[in-house]
């Protein structure tokens, strides 16, 4: 068993496990996007950081695949963690501002202005889906393509996998395109925070910078500071 | 017929992880590109998942999905070669071939890709062609590399290049003179050899300029495979010394002024050669 710290308390753990089971099981949120039980950790969305070490040591890990390690001292919501994953967060929903993952998460951490150029992908890369493919679903038909700005998950040769199956596996796990998925028919969406039967997020033209599908809605609080 | 080639490849090659690279490369060399159908077949032949191939492939730039010209124009747009100007010497070579950094020319003649750095920062900007290096390059003399890789970049020009100079070479068993004047190469007379490969026996022509890589031959052999030298005069192999410092494979050895040796591999396609210039008894 491997001793250590987490915001002031002691808890002891198997040899193997991560920073972000020991959190868990002690109660600590850490909200993780690209973390999911049964795939193995990837590090990829950065959303689980958390501080180890002490004064100049002091650093930021990404606690999904961070091994715990005998003696370490844990800070779940340090000043500079809830810094750092606000910024992180922000980007995210700069990226992806369809998801309604992203966008609970970013209202849930006080995200109220978006300070960056407005896209509108559909992916974050965090490679659940790749990881879906491979480790559950046994088939290894899609993957990560390219490199720094053109990376993108994909079939190779962008045509029709021979080993897909269309289990749909890898939209279920999908995080970014939860709307797309999870409504076939998007005009019965309805918007979790001002159940707005006609939300504008939809069309991308009408979106703007306004985030719809957040608890509190920022876009009805944007529309009354008007 | 190319996917025997492929076939041979894989055969030869140990596919274990972590090889998946080196076997690409080679099949870049092969093909000047990465053929669906044939990293399809590697696919299918290695276990590797096409997933991982095609990532591989995508992630590197060396790599390419899409047939290039016979010749690769790479233009650097490091850091250093930028400040100089190489951004409009990028521009020269597009509108002087008429296309865009990552496109063919529809002659397939030519493909100009961009890379980021080449490392030769203190030569910038620098542009490589079919690998050779043009150090300084200016936009006036981007015509000039055109034009010469179209005329040739392994012509060897003996009077501007100081490392380039003729040698004479003398059987290493009989010392009669191997070259042969009534058949240059470079300009000069050519060493005169017997080559045997597969109980196939002809003349075998080298450059006599030591720098020069260029050779004639009665019968082309494929590449990566080992030939036996032999002299033309008393009709004896030549004396095998050393070990290719590059493949490995066994050198035969002239020599120049009855006093030091020159040795070359006997691996077709490799370039492995020595000259040692200390006096050495060569036994019969």
């Amino acid at each position: 068993m491997i001793n250590l710290t987490i915001n002031g308390l002691d808890v002891s753990v198997e040899e193997g496990a991560t920073i972000l089971e020991a959190a868990r099981f002690l109660g600590f949120p850490i909200p993780t996007l690209c973390h999911r039980e049964g795939l193995s950790p990837a590090g990829a969305c950065r959303l689980c950081v958390v501080e180890i070490g002490q004064g100049q040591n002091a650093k930021l890990v990404s606690s999904c695949t961070y091994p715990a390690e005998e003696g370490l001292n844990v800070r779940t919501a340090s000043v500079r963690v809830i810094k750092a994953r606000k910024m992180i967060l922000e980007l995210l929903l700069a990226s992806c501002p369809q998801s309604k993952k992203i966008q609970d998460l970013a209202s849930a951490y006080q995200i109220r202005q978006q300070r960056f150029k407005q896209e509108y992908d559909d992916c974050i890369l965090c490679g659940l889906c790749v990881r879906m493919c491979e480790e559950q679903m046994m088939a290894k038909a899609i993957g990560f393509r390219g490199r720094g700005e053109n990376r993108s998950i994909g079939t190779p040769f962008d045509v029709q996998s021979d080993v897909c199956r269309f289990c749909g596996g890898c939209m279920y796990i999908c995080p970014a395109c939860q709307l797309r998925c999870t409504y076939s028919e998007p005009e019965k969406a309805i918007c979790g925070g001002c159940a707005n039967l006609s939300p504008p997020c939809i069309e991308k033209e009408q979106y703007d910078d306004m985030m719809c599908y957040m608890k509190p809605c920022v876009a009805c609080e944007i529309v009354k500071d008007k | 017929m190319e996917n025997n080639n492929l076939m041979t490849l894989l055969e030869k090659t140990d596919m274990a992880k972590g090889r998946l690279i080196s076997v690409l490369e080679k099949i870049q060399t092969m093909y000047g590109y990465l053929p669906e159908d044939v990293l399809r077949t590697l696919s299918d032949k290695t276990g590797h998942s096409l997933v991982d191939i095609y990532g591989v492939a995508t992630f590197y730039r060396a790599f390419s999905l899409k047939p290039r010209g016979k010749h690769l124009v790479l233009v650097c747009l490091g850091t250093a070669c930028h400040v100089r100007g190489a951004r409009k010497i990028a521009e020269e070579f597009q509108q002087l071939l008429g296309i865009n950094a990552g496109e063919t020319t529809p002659d397939k003649e030519f493909t100009i890709e961009t890379v980021n750095c080449l490392g030769a920062c203190a030569l910038g900007p620098t542009v490589v062609v079919d690998g050779h290096y043009f150090s300084h390059v200016t936009v006036k003399k981007v015509r000039g590399i055109i034009n010469k890789t179209l005329e040739g970049l392994d012509t060897i020009d003996i009077k501007t290049d100081k490392r380039i100079f003729p040698v004479k070479v003398c059987c290493s068993v009989c010392r009669q003179s191997l070259l042969d004047s009534s058949y240059l190469i470079d300009g000069y007379p050519s060493i005169h050899l017997n080559r045997a490969y597969n109980g196939k026996r002809g003349w075998f022509r080298l450059s006599s300029l030591y720098g020069s890589f260029n050779s004639a031959s009665e019968f082309e052999i494929s590449p990566d495979s080992l030939y036996s030298l032999y002299c033309p005069h008393c009709k004896k192999e030549l004396l095998e010394v050393s070990q290719c410092p590059e493949c490995n494979a066994p050198m035969a050895s002239m020599l120049i002024k009855n006093e030091c040796t020159i040795e070359v591999c006997t691996r077709s396609g490799c370039r492995g050669h020595m000259m040692n210039l200390n006096q050495i008894n060569i036994t019969e």
